[in-house]
């Protein structure tokens, strides 16, 4: 039997239209519960205060703190290490063994559950290397868990910029490191800022590896050799524990809001640093 | 005259892998002149320039014999600084280049690479080579704005400036005018008229008649090999090769 050319047309075009209204409903439907539970708890006090009774009162201060100090420590550490690994693959050598190599090692990282990264981290970090259970424990294991994906990103965005522009940077005298620092970095940045706002999602997001090195107290931390809890270990606890569920959605409600504020933030500033990029003030 | 070449060529062969790109080239380029290098597509020209300011030395696979001096110095001696080779012996490509960066930024890339970071000393630079590209006249009022939205003949000039920036010996342009304009093309041909005072030029033409305009000297090139080399009036009336009689004359090319 043959089918014509017009309904199969439809077919796809229904198909695709279900696909991508079935993601933005799948993601409205999540947020829309999340939000309409937690919003209504989320007040000023609830931001600025610590959490009290193991969370059935009081904010989710320490828990904002050590959130963002974790992820500005995996950040800290993962984006010098993989931009610097992906000018090596892109710039300094070419396809060979030694690569090849690299690049399989960076994709099985990738694919690694974040719970084994975890287990890594609280066996090397916490115990092998002393750090305790602590921010800096908790930050060197994400940062483990964010590198394959700043290294896979800034390596697509090294591969994107054009080759004519190194070769003039040559051409008009520069060294290779030059020519990374002046015209393949600043071309670059805006894909490794990509890179580096998904591994921010993963830090923020991330439960199982953090509880195993940074343990789960709620005490504000005061060095990056303090436990933490950060907001998705608290959500977590308050939910599975059934201490409050009303905390956990408000808490879960937070993490959200903070999310979007932070993509919001980053994707002003990546929107100001192309406009000068591409030459507007500045001689 | 041996004391006045500028560029020396020695059974100058250079291969991609297996190919073949320059068969044993010997030849020597005067100063101040503008030598064109004039034959067909895949005949080795851009690889004979890439070669003497080593932009070769960036492609994978290619090898190559044979010398080439620059006022007596070998181009491929262990001794030599690579940024030093480049910023003497300047290139143009042959698709305009601008860096995304402002105009003056274009301008100013090379001498900062140098170390060049005074302000106003790059201020003169910049004016002095957009003066000598002909361009200035037309920028000098958003030096700041980008280069990307200067039109095709503006970022090939702004191109040839950022190469005089530098301050060069020697200019290379691979088919300068090859997307531009008649105007436009009238307009880097004057420029490089007027800059031959100061500096020796290559220039692969971007057709016969270019070649035929600007040119001193002109070698012809055919698969990789030098067929013939002569003044421009020589080549053009007398050429004593069969095939660059046949080249000239548009029966093949």
């Amino acid at each position: 039997m043959l089918i014509s050319r017009y309904h199969t047309q439809t077919a796809a075009k229904s198909i695709i239209w279900v696909g991508a209204f079935g993601t933005l409903a799948m993601m409205v439907w999540i947020l829309w519960e999340v939000l309409r539970e937690g919003i209504p708890l989320l007040r000023l006090e609830f931001f600025l205060d610590s959490p009290r009774q193991m969370g059935r009162t009081g904010g989710i201060f320490s828990t904002i703190v050590g959130t963002m100090v974790l992820t500005v420590v995996a950040v800290l550490i993962a984006t010098p290490l993989g931009v610097g690994t992906a000018i090596y693959l892109r710039e300094y050598t070419r396809e060979s063994k030694i690569s090849r190599m690299i690049r399989f090692g960076t994709d099985c990282l990738a694919g690694v559950p974040s719970i084994i990264f975890g287990l890594f981290g609280f066996v090397f970090f916490v115990i092998f290397m002393g750090l305790g259970w602590s921010i800096l424990s908790g930050g060197l294991t994400m940062a483990t868990m964010i590198l394959p994906t700043i290294i896979c990103t800034a390596e697509e965005a090294i591969k994107a910029i054009p080759n004519s522009y190194r070769e003039v940077s040559f051409a008009l005298g520069g060294s290779r490191w030059q020519t990374i620092a002046k015209v393949i970095l600043p071309n670059a940045i805006p894909g490794i800022f990509t890179g580096v706002l998904l591994g921010v999602g993963r830090s923020v997001g991330e439960t199982a590896a953090i509880i195993l090195t940074s343990g789960s107290s709620f005490l504000m931390p005061t060095s990056l050799f303090s436990p933490v809890r950060t907001m998705s270990i608290h959500f977590y606890m308050l939910a599975r524990e059934g201490i409050s569920m009303e905390m956990a959605y408000a808490t879960g409600a937070a993490l959200i809001l903070l999310i979007l504020v932070i993509n919001s933030i980053a994707n002003w500033l990546l929107h100001r640093y192309v406009r000068k990029l591409e030459g507007k003030g500045h001689a | 005259m041996p004391e006045k070449d500028k560029i020396h060529l020695t059974k100058f062969s250079s291969f991609y892998g297996e190919t073949l790109a320059l068969r044993e080239i010997s030849l020597s380029i005067r100063s101040h002149q503008i030598f064109a290098l004039l034959g067909p597509a895949r005949s080795g020209k851009t690889t004979l320039l890439k070669s003497i300011n080593r932009l070769t030395d960036l492609i994978f696979g290619v090898r190559h014999t044979g010398q080439i001096f620059i006022d007596g110095q070998e181009v491929f001696g262990a001794d030599v600084v690579l940024p030093d080779l480049r910023r003497r012996v300047g290139m143009v490509f042959d698709l305009p280049t601008p860096l995304p960066l402002s105009i003056f930024d274009n301008v100013a890339y090379g001498p900062r690479l140098k170390g060049i970071t005074q302000k106003s000393r790059l201020g003169e630079i910049v004016e002095k080579a957009l003066k000598s590209a002909v361009l200035w006249d037309e920028v000098k009022e958003r030096l700041s704005s980008s280069a990307l939205r200067l039109s095709g003949g503006q970022q090939q000039r702004l191109c040839i400036a950022r190469v005089l920036a530098l301050e060069p010996e020697i200019i290379m342009l691979d088919e300068p005018c090859s997307g531009l304009d008649p105007i436009s093309t009238t307009s880097i041909e004057e420029s490089l008229t007027n800059l031959k005072k100061d500096y020796t030029i290559l220039l692969v033409p971007h057709n016969i008649q270019q070649a035929s305009r600007v040119a001193d000297q002109v070698g012809f090139f055919l698969s990789g090999e030098l067929i013939e080399v002569g003044a421009v009036d020589q080549i053009f009336t007398r050429p004593r090769d069969k095939r660059t009689e046949d080249y000239i004359s548009g029966k093949f090319g």
